[in-house]
């Protein structure tokens, strides 16, 4: 097989392990003003992904050295054009994350709720601004003969991209929620699992226009297959979580993200970074990817640690199993 | 108006700003992470509660920085691209491989198992969660070979082909790459660095509380740890960066001269190295120095009748070979980075002789300057590290990828001076912000001072410790 294919595949699953992984951290981040009731509500809610939060973010750094290592061209373009936009989700992502760890230093309540603020921020920007980005991505945004991008930020921000970051931003955020209720106990998982009963109607909906509308300008079999997936999968997260079942309704939705983020690389396909205004400016597998060499290298790092990876994280995920209750967080220090 | 929105100078300033900014953590969590890890393996071995407290006590610390470290971390990566486009496209064949195999073999180790030790205190079992730290302190040295492995080809570019025809540079032989003679000697180099850094910071606080006579049973073992930390990392520092200027000046020579502001090559005695200058700003002309004969070609060759090159030898032969250009570094940047690099760094080493020598078999110091100079340890040392690293990489100008790549042909030409503008001042005012909290929280984790851990259990005589909950 054609190594740079693989490596598309390669950068398309990082993808997905991080809008997967770190989507729902978004969810519950953005959860805390509807479900964080009072102080012991948002300290738990925090504490659902205290331990992995870090874990989840480190997908996209690594998701991007890959991309830098592998489709130097993809990354030089995707980066430098999207100038602003990744501005704004870096200084969302430092906003959320210290705040996650300096929420807790100290007892005052205006201190609290500033950090609070800030995780709420921190959460949205990058859920809303990672669609509009990828819808960019797939639909094609005007390149020079140098693959530099030519527009402007505004062009960034057209109907059918902000359709694609309304979209990540409500999937992320049902999905959030339904972790809380797998993660929590009590009246908390009650909240939780209704409010994701009544944003998943939100979420079916929008998902599904812009699913539809991508298919229609991009459309390719295995992207129809692969958005069908995300649509029946949704539907039965949304139905499994309205029964109760919150780890089924969990997986389903982890794999609506993760079909969803496919369908998105299948309707790119061989294209990386399609020019809207020429064709022939347009980036693909082939003019965009590294030496044979530098593939091989990386590929035999890529196949001995992921499995590895996948391995100790899902360790930890095993550890922290167990949901977060009112009570272990009022007995734990501080 | 112009000037201010030029992209290439924004870029740059950027860059530096955002990099000695990432800079003043990584340090402390790779030297903070050790700190713990030998702590904490002390309680494991001997369930004394005084190392338990340590143990927290510095844990805390760390990972008030480790959450700074992440975040401005995924702003460095991301740069490259948005900032420096041509750079990532001509290089990105070399330099991103590296990249992608210190996020593949150590980012998600070191994310994973920090999460584990933080919030697994009472959910694995001890031996296991002690491993959690070491394996998070070996992920981040780990992670700090690869990084200094991309940046020690910026310096001395290796194992790679330049294809003429997609103009980029070509990864051939990535052992080349990772076994680079400059990473070989900057990696040691850093890593004992940032142990002197992280040395600085338990002999700060440790000074601090024993200056106050309080904290005796945590904060004096801390201090010896800490002392003994600082002289031998610092030995080791010392060492280390010798080999890394051998290495300099056979890759780099214009550094070295202008490490020196030596304008003429010099041999022998005259090759002397100046320990303080007065002069023209750029070196150019000297009013008084004082100089140790020698020693610059003992530096440069390890021989005593050894040359080194001057600027304007160095400059002439540099035009010779890639056209005309000024292929200077600005002079007073890299001749006094060098300095308080050199300078600071072995005053460290000195004052933890001193310190080990005044406190030697329990004596405790009672006079109040000696615990003043010794909590000033930890922004000396952090100090000495960044003046290092501005040294490193403005010695390397007008280079981005040294004789390969200019860095004024390495910025992103689609990105506009006002763009990069609203970024660098988003940035300045972000992390500034951040500095104010993060300098706070930690003088007041320090003053809270090492947290108590609980009694022992009355049925197993052991303590069990409490998770940590955000």
């Amino acid at each position: 097989m054609d190594l740079s294919v693989l490596w598309f595949g390669i950068v398309a699953f990082l993808f997905v392990g991080y809008f997967v992984l770190d989507g729902f951290d978004f969810g519950v981040g953005m959860s805390l003003p509807f479900l964080g009731r009072d102080e012991t509500d948002r300290r738990v809610l925090i504490n659902t992904i205290g331990p992995v939060w870090d874990l989840n973010e480190t997908w996209v750094i690594v998701a991007g050295a890959s991309l830098f290592a592998a489709f130097p061209e993809w990354y030089a373009t995707l980066f430098s054009g999207f100038y602003l936009p990744l501005l704004i989700i870096l200084l969302a992502l430092i906003v959320r994350g210290v705040s996650f760890e300096y929420r807790h230093q100290r007892p005052e309540a205006e201190w609290k709720r500033r950090f609070d603020g800030m995780i709420i921020v921190g959460s949205a920007v990058p859920a809303l601004l990672w669609g509009v980005a990828f819808a960019n991505i797939v639909q094609g945004i005007p390149l020079d003969a140098d693959h530099n991008y030519t527009g402007t930020l505004f062009d960034l921000l057209n109907p059918y991209a902000l359709l694609g970051g309304l979209t990540t931003l409500l999937l992320f955020f049902t999905h959030g929620v339904v972790f809380v209720s797998l993660k929590t106990d009590g009246d908390l998982r009650e909240r939780a699992r209704r409010l994701a009963t009544r944003t998943g109607i939100a979420t079916i909906v929008v998902a599904a226009s812009f699913l539809l509308w991508t298919g229609v300008a991009h459309g390719t079999p295995w992207f129809w297959i692969l958005a069908g997936l995300a649509a029946v999968t949704l539907i039965g997260g949304w139905l499994a979580n309205t029964r109760g079942a919150e780890g089924v309704a969990f997986t389903m939705l982890a794999a609506t993200v993760a079909a969803a983020v496919l369908a998105l690389f299948a309707a790119l396909f061989p294209d990386v970074m399609p020019a809207s205004n020429d064709p022939a400016n347009s980036l693909t597998i082939a003019n965009a990817s590294s030496s044979e060499y530098t593939l091989t290298v990386m590929s035999w790092v890529a196949l001995v640690f992921l499995p590895l990876i996948l391995l100790y994280q899902g360790w930890t995920y095993w550890v922290f199993r167990k949901r977060v209750t009112r009570a272990s967080i009022e007995a734990a220090a501080h | 108006m112009n000037e201010l929105l030029d992209p290439l100078l924004l870029a740059r300033w950027q860059f530096g700003l955002t990099t000695i900014y990432h800079f003043l953590f990584v340090p402390l969590t790779i030297g903070l992470a050790t700190t713990a890890a030998v702590f904490q393996t002390a309680w494991y071995r001997t369930g004394k509660a005084e190392y338990l407290r340590i143990t927290r006590f510095f844990g805390s610390i760390f990972l008030i920085n480790f959450a700074m470290g992440v975040v401005t971390g995924i702003v460095q990566e991301f740069q490259f691209g948005m900032n420096w486009s041509e750079y990532s496209r001509f290089v990105g064949d070399v330099f991103g491989a590296p990249l992608a195999l210190e996020g593949l073999l150590a980012f998600f180790f070191e994310a994973t198992f920090i999460g584990l030790w933080i919030f697994g205190w009472d959910k694995l079992p001890r031996g296991v969660h002690l491993a959690t730290i070491w394996a998070t302190a070996i992920g981040s040295i780990i992670s700090a070979y690869f990084i200094l492995a991309a940046n020690a080809f910026m310096q001395n570019p290796v194992g790679y082909e330049i294809n003429a025809e997609k103009g980029r540079a070509e990864l051939v032989d990535i052992w080349e790459v990772l076994g680079n003679p400059v990473v070989l000697a900057a990696f040691p180099h850093t890593i004992a660095a940032s142990f002197m850094v992280a040395a600085g910071l338990v002999i700060s606080a440790a000074a601090w509380h024993l200056a106050r006579n309080q904290h005796l049973d945590t904060m004096r073992p801390a201090l010896k740890f800490g002392l003994w930390v600082m002289v031998g990392a610092g030995i080791l520092t010392t060492l280390f960066g010798d080999q890394l200027s051998l290495a300099m000046v056979a890759t780099q020579p214009m550094k070295m001269a202008a490490a020196e502001a030596t304008y003429d090559t010099v041999c022998g005695a005259a090759a002397s190295f100046s320990v303080f200058t007065l002069g023209t700003p750029d070196g150019s002309t000297e009013l008084f120095s004082i100089r140790v004969p020698y020693l610059l070609s003992f530096l440069s060759t390890h021989t005593f009748d050894g040359c080194v090159e001057g600027i304007n030898d160095l400059q002439a032969e540099y035009t010779a070979l890639y056209g005309p250009g000024d292929y200077t570094p600005i002079i007073w940047v890299t001749y006094w980075s060098f300095r308080w690099m050199i300078g600071l760094g072995l005053l460290h080493v000195f004052i933890a002789v001193v310190g080990l020598w005044v406190t030697r078999k329990g004596r405790m110091p009672k006079q109040a300057w000696v615990w003043k100079v010794a909590v000033w340890s930890f922004p000396l040392s952090l100090a000495a590290m960044i003046v290092g690293w501005i040294f490193t990489e403005m010695g390397r100008q007008p280079w981005i990828v040294f004789s390969l790549l200019p860095t004024e042909s390495a910025v992103s030409p689609n990105v506009t001076g006002l763009q990069v503008l609203i970024s660098l001042v988003a940035f300045t005012l972000i992390y500034g912000a951040l500095a104010v909290v993060e300098i706070r929280l930690v003088i007041r984790t320090i003053r809270n001072g090492p947290p108590e851990v609980g009694e022992p259990d009355p049925e197993s005589g052991r303590i069990e410790p409490t998770t940590t909950v955000y």
